[in-house]
């Protein structure tokens, strides 16, 4: 109900925000005086409408509708000419006023169209439609929409509109091991959410690359592990834990291309020894801690100062 | 800068996933996912004859052109899934990569700067 409400008077403030010559028909058809009657039918049928303004050069000096021909019919006078059986008393719009006063014109009269003339020249510039003006709040309406969802869709101003000291977001990702079908999902949903939140394309990159390659490690060599995510105004810190069978020489692990992946991993393409070597060349910082037949635990931090981006 | 769309007229690829339309900033070629990882760039075309679902992981992290398969090989269904909805372009060719490299090289595709 509050919905609603809301929407009405957004329509409400719309028709007072949109001029009548931002959304009457511009491309409009008119007809002289001394046409007769029998084309005009021609005219209306071809252009699907139901009225026409009647202008002498570029004098508005009427206004046709359906309904005047229906009556010549009936009267059997197809033969005369439009400026006999015109309506000469044209209510018009001007075309700087706001909606608003169509929409009432329109409740007020009845008509089904009125001819929009320029304040300053008195000349015709356009017809308007109720149709005219739905297209019109609809089109309004649909960039109102557009514009709220680019907005909730960055929602970097989190970090400015919340009032605290520091603030910081915490994401948990949990990791299934043996599922190469699953693997990347963790580091994809972060990669979004880091977009989402606004990070630098860079930093997303960075962030997504070294949690991509830790995820791959929970998944290739333990039963199941945990990426967690710290997100605060200077840096993103992402700590991995697993219960796994631990690293026993972690000096030698570092090293480019030292790897104990089992065929299948290799398989896939990876096991190439670069898991780690990457996270680090990705990262500001990292720190790798294991037991063995316990786990192990990595942290890494990207710094958001552009001064140390590395990439 | 070379459009993806040209790469796949040239060289008549089979666009299986994505638009195959973009900037190709260069291209890439391994089999070692960390070492694309570490070595492709954004925009790169990487050719590879790896089929897993794990290729679209790292043509999304690392903002990939397009993904060419070699050999006339299929990416496996879990893969073509995963590509539609990431909307990562997936190209087949018969040729080998030694060949589309050679290819890819006379459009004026390069390796990147180290």
């Amino acid at each position: 109900m509050n919905n609603l409400i809301h929407e009405t008077s957004k329509i409400q403030e719309i028709t007072y925000e949109l001029k009548i010559q931002d959304v009457m028909d511009t491309e409009y058809q008119t007809v002289n005086s001394g046409m007769a009657v029998g084309s005009l039918r021609e005219v209306l049928r071809k252009k699907r409408i139901l009225g026409v303004p009647v202008v002498d050069g570029t004098d508005l000096v009427g206004i046709v509708s359906i309904e005047d021909f229906i009556k010549c019919m009936e009267n059997g006078k197809l033969g005369e000419t439009v400026g006999t059986m015109m309506t000469m008393d044209v209510k018009t719009l001007f075309a700087d006023e706001p909606l608003i006063t169509a929409v009432n014109k329109f409740e007020e009269y009845g008509f089904s169209r009125f001819p929009v003339i320029s304040r300053q020249t008195g000349k015709l510039v356009g017809i308007i439609t109720k149709i005219d003006i739905i297209k019109g709040i609809l089109k309004k309406l649909e960039t109102a929409y557009q514009h709220e969802e680019e907005r909730r869709y960055r929602a970097s101003h989190i970090f400015n509109d919340i009032v605290a000291d520091d603030i910081s977001i915490d994401l948990k990702y949990f990791i299934e091991g043996k599922n190469f079908d699953k693997a990347g999902e963790a580091s994809t949903g972060l990669k979004k959410t880091l977009n989402r939140l606004g990070f630098p394309p860079d930093i997303v990159r960075r962030v997504t690359i070294s949690t991509y390659e830790a995820e791959i490690n929970i998944v290739s060599y333990t039963d199941k592990g945990e990426i967690h995510a710290f997100i605060d105004s200077n840096q993103i810190r992402i700590v991995v834990t697993d219960t796994g069978p631990g690293i026993l020489d972690i000096e030698k692990a570092m090293l480019p291309g030292f790897s104990t992946a089992p065929g299948w991993v290799r398989e896939l393409g990876f096991g190439a020894g670069m898991g780690l070597p990457n996270i680090k060349k990705f990262t500001d910082k990292m720190t790798l801690e294991s037991v063995v037949g316990e786990g192990t635990r990595l942290e890494t931090v990207v710094f958001l100062d552009s001064n140390k981006n590395k990439l | 800068m070379i459009n993806m769309k040209e790469i796949v007229t040239e060289l008549g690829l089979k666009v299986v996933s994505g638009e195959a339309d973009g900037p190709v900033s260069g291209g890439y070629s391994s089999d070692l996912l960390s070492d694309v990882i570490a070595y492709a760039q954004k925009d790169n075309v990487w050719i590879t004859l790896q089929t897993h679902i794990n290729i679209v992981a790292v043509a999304n992290l690392k903002e990939l052109s397009g993904i060419i398969l070699v050999n006339g090989r299929q990416p496996e269904d879990a893969t073509l899934k995963k590509a539609i909805q990431e909307n990562i372009s997936i190209m087949i060719s018969n040729m080998s990569t030694f060949e589309i490299i050679g290819r890819l090289y006379s459009l004026g595709i390069r390796g990147n700067n180290k």
